[in-house]
């Protein structure tokens, strides 16, 4: 299938999916439709430096808290509008993995996983002891008086929004992951060292999926502070973001655009299930156990299986 | 005749450990030069220099001309400078076939049915869509060499291409770099299988402990004192 | 400079010291499974929060110092250990896939160690009480909190006996040497898998030790594991990467840099400063301050 097709496909599935808030009634819909959309984008995001380029980030959370402070830092200034946060974070978030990629990315992956760590941190630590977006206290991002664009409720908004961002990091992914960038991506992944023998010019791909990876992840958390009225530092650096971006591509698979997106879907709707009648900790618990057992027994994911039994048949 | 790849004085150090020091080498377009010595001489170290995997510290890498040293391996490999890896390193999670799409998309820029050309050429041509991870050895050795042929070298090194092959894989390895060579591809071999070597090579250069210690013909270095004593032992 | 203030930048070295001692216990463990055997274990801080835990239901229930406890319990984490690198050995570094699935392998592994403590113990900090805990000797008008001593002295002698483990006994040249060349070990009758599972072993031992230590100096949290991934691969990388005297100078810099940060720019800075360290390390000088 053509990229151009797939493409045209995905958005008109988002706009079917958007089309819910004239249908669906019950609210809770819409909240959890929310999250696992974002797991959607965070997922595919992760991926693409994770199970395209073969290299680890740990920095999940910090790529999502600069999108979700974009968005404090453009509403403190002048209330900007919906849109432009959106791409405002993008492009920030996307900067900052260029950045990152661009210090650490010569030197082993290893390496490279643990700064995005540091960076989780040290930024944590920035936002912190930052007044201007409400440091440990938190900041408000209070919605428009009047819904923009049609909906009747905010919240109907943003669920339009996330259907779109979870589109548009799926149709990267896949335009990435057929693309020549795709093959030399898969090259460094199997072995850099033969890659860069072979013509590609590894560090440059490698910060393009730095780049790009980021700037999806922080497109994610644009829309946080809105979705909760209110953001502060624990909550945007919060871990399990980490946790989870890794899990659902292991689990569901990581060469493909598929496996993030079967595994986001799988594991967000699973949390969602257990958030409602147990504590969150049971939660988090099933998530790491999950990607432990995962990592283990399964190294590639769901979609691992499905061909391995596909081949059997053949 | 300006030489196709000219190596100045080139020496490299592993923190305390001298690994190469003064290296002077000089190859002529269309020549088939071999490189030997024992091991730990220097020569996949010498390689790696040339090839920019690694940064020499001191001397130049001159190519078609062209100053190289500065320059990072996959921009070596795009100005016709190929190598084939000593242990081999397939794309594992691509088919055969693929796997000489990457230098062929990011190196010589050419078409997808230059790829099914070149598996014809070596013999890998029925194993175009399997995985590269199970192949033979012999297998995986042309592999490498389709590999770097793939980005349409002007010099291809082979790094010990048929290390541990059965004679009767040599013979069927050898005869693909006579081709590539009458074809016009400047060929440096390292190898220990001597009379491989020695049947290939036009000029021969032998390294011993980081240095050039003899170069002539097969017959002259197979009768200098030094590399008999290098390899022997004195 | 006024007397006031020198006698601040005095407290703030000592304690830096001090605490960087500390800190070299909590570090020494990465030094060898990730300086010398390759092993990114990042779940460590998670074992020596665990051993903070241990050390602390011991001392809340039997009023046992908590130092000697987790001497003495010290076999249970080197056993966990082995079985840890076993797991390890065989999923991942076996099959070649460390550096991303044995990456995300500990990653879990933190984690669900982490989470695990928060359902048992709960997220409010605890901290052990012992007989020194609240004492502080001053000498020449400079203090010397009781509970910063103590750990010091006990990770002086922790970092001294691996040193010594580690280059005179044969086991630990084994040790050495696999980090070297494992051909050559297998060539001379040792199996490395075994010598890299034993040093593994501890690594964690060491791990639980320094929780102990830990408790005794602040209140722990199960989430606070996080900030010290930052902190003992700083130390490791600054220290040059396996080098046990390296990770105590490296150790003794970051504390000392710490406590500089936490008395003259206030303490919610510190976090930033072992992660801001390892960042710059890593960016400008990969190969440590003693590195080639």
């Amino acid at each position: 299938m053509r990229n151009r097709t797939f493409t045209a496909l995905v958005f008109v599935s988002a706009f079917a999916l958007i089309g819910a808030t004239l249908l669906v009634k019950n609210e809770f819909y819409f909240q959890a439709a929310y999250t696992v959309l974002q797991f959607v984008v965070l997922a595919t995001a992760w991926n693409i430096l994770g199970g395209y380029t073969g290299y680890v980030n740990f920095g999940t959370a910090a790529f999502f808290a600069i999108g979700a402070y974009s968005t404090v830092v453009l509403y403190n200034a002048f209330k900007a509008p919906l849109p432009l946060s959106i791409l405002a974070g993008t492009i920030v978030a996307g900067l900052a993995g260029l950045g990152v990629g661009y210090l650490t990315l010569r030197l082993r992956g290893v390496f490279f996983a643990i700064a995005t760590l540091a960076l989780s941190v040290v930024l944590y630590t920035f936002v912190v002891n930052w007044d201007y977006v409400g440091g440990a206290r938190g900041a408000y991002v209070l919605a428009p008086r009047e819904v923009p664009f049609g909906f009747s409720r905010y919240t109907h908004l943003l669920y339009a929004a996330m259907v779109l961002m979870a589109a548009t990091a799926l149709a990267v992914a896949r335009a990435v992951e057929t693309s020549k960038l795709g093959r030399g991506l898969a090259a460094i992944r199997d072995d850099e060292l033969a890659a860069e023998a072979s013509g590609v010019p590894t560090l440059r791909l490698k910060l393009v999926s730095t780049t790009l990876s980021g700037a999806l992840m922080g497109m994610a958390g644009t829309t946080f502070p809105c979705y909760l009225s209110f953001v502060e530092p624990s909550s945007a650096f919060s871990l399990n973001y980490a946790v989870n971006s890794i899990a659902m591509p292991l689990i569901g698979g990581m060469m493909s655009w598929l496996g993030p997106l079967i595994g986001a879907l799988l594991l967000g709707i699973v949390q969602q299930v257990v958030q409602v009648s147990v504590r969150s900790e049971w939660n988090l618990l099933i998530v790491g156990a999950l990607l432990v057992v995962f990592v283990t027994l399964a190294p590639n994911g769901i979609m691992g299986w499905v061909s391995a039994w596909r081949r059997k048949r053949i | 005749m300006s030489a196709l790849l000219e190596v100045r004085s080139l020496g490299k150090r592993f923190g305390g450990f001298t690994a190469l020091e003064g290296i002077e080498l000089k190859v002529a377009p269309g020549e088939r030069v071999g490189l030997i010595g024992p091991n730990g001489s220097g020569k996949s170290t010498l390689v790696n220099c040339i090839c920019g995997a690694l940064r020499n510290e001191s001397g130049a890498v001159v190519f078609a001309g062209e100053d190289v040293t500065r320059l990072a391996a996959h921009q070596r490999t795009r100005r016709g400078m190929a190598r084939s890896f000593q242990v081999p390193r397939p794309f594992a999670s691509m088919s055969v076939l693929e796997n000489l799409l990457v230098p062929i998309e990011y190196a010589s820029k050419g078409g997808d049915e230059e790829a099914m050309a070149i598996l014809k050429d070596i013999g890998l041509a029925a194993k175009a869509g399997l995985p590269s991870g199970g192949l033979t050895q012999v297998e995986m050795r042309k592999l490498e060499l389709a590999r770097a042929m793939a980005a349409k070298p002007k010099l291809l090194i082979s790094d010990e291409a048929m290390a541990g092959l059965a004679p009767a894989e040599v013979d069927e390895v050898l005869p693909i770099l006579f081709r590539l060579n009458e074809a016009g591809i400047t060929i440096i071999m390292i190898e220990h299988i001597m009379h491989a070597v020695m049947r290939f090579s036009q000029r021969v250069v032998c390294l011993d402990a980081g240095r050039i210690i003899c170069e002539g013909t097969p017959g002259e270095v197979v009768k200098n004192a030094d590399v008999q004593r290098a390899y022997l032992g004195a | 400079m006024e007397a006031a203030s020198i006698e601040l930048f005095v407290n703030a070295i000592v304690a830096g010291l001090l605490l960087g001692g500390f800190y070299a216990a909590v570090s020494v463990g990465i030094s060898i499974s990730f300086g010398m055997l390759d092993v990114v274990n990042i779940a460590h801080p998670a074992f020596i929060i665990l051993g903070s835990y241990i050390a602390y239901t011991v001392n809340a229930r039997f009023g046992f110092d908590p130092i000697l406890t987790s001497v003495v319990l010290s076999p249970l984490f080197f056993a966990l250990g082995l079985l840890l690198y076993r797991i390890y050995y065989l999923c991942f570094e076996k099959r070649g896939q460390e550096s991303l699935r044995g990456l995300a392998f500990f990653f879990g592994v933190l984690f669900i160690t982490e989470v695990t403590l928060v359902l048992i113990f709960g997220v409010d900090y605890v901290q052990a009480r012992t007989a020194y805990t609240d004492a502080t000797e001053r000498i020449a008008g400079i203090d010397f909190p009781l509970r910063l001593v103590v750990p010091f002295f006990v990770s002086l002698a922790m970092v001294i006996g691996l040193q010594f483990f580690l280059t005179r006994t044969f086991f630990g040249r084994a040790v050495l040497a696999v980090a070297q060349d494992q051909l050559a070990l297998r060539l001379m009758g040792v199996d490395p898998v075994r010598v890299k599972g034993l040093a593994f072993a501890l690594s964690i031992a060491t791990a639980g030790v320094a929780g102990a230590l830990l408790i005794v100096i602040l209140p722990v949290q199960p989430s606070i594991g996080r900030e010290y991934i930052g902190l003992v691969f700083a130390v490791c990388v600054l220290g040059g990467m396996g080098s046990i005297w390296g990770t105590l100078v490296g150790a003794l810099v970051l504390g000392t840099a710490e406590s500089f940060t936490a008395t003259f720019f206030g303490p919610s800075w510190a976090p930033a400063v072992s992660f801001g360290l390892l960042l710059a390390t890593l960016a400008f000088r990969p190969a440590g301050l003693f590195g080639r």
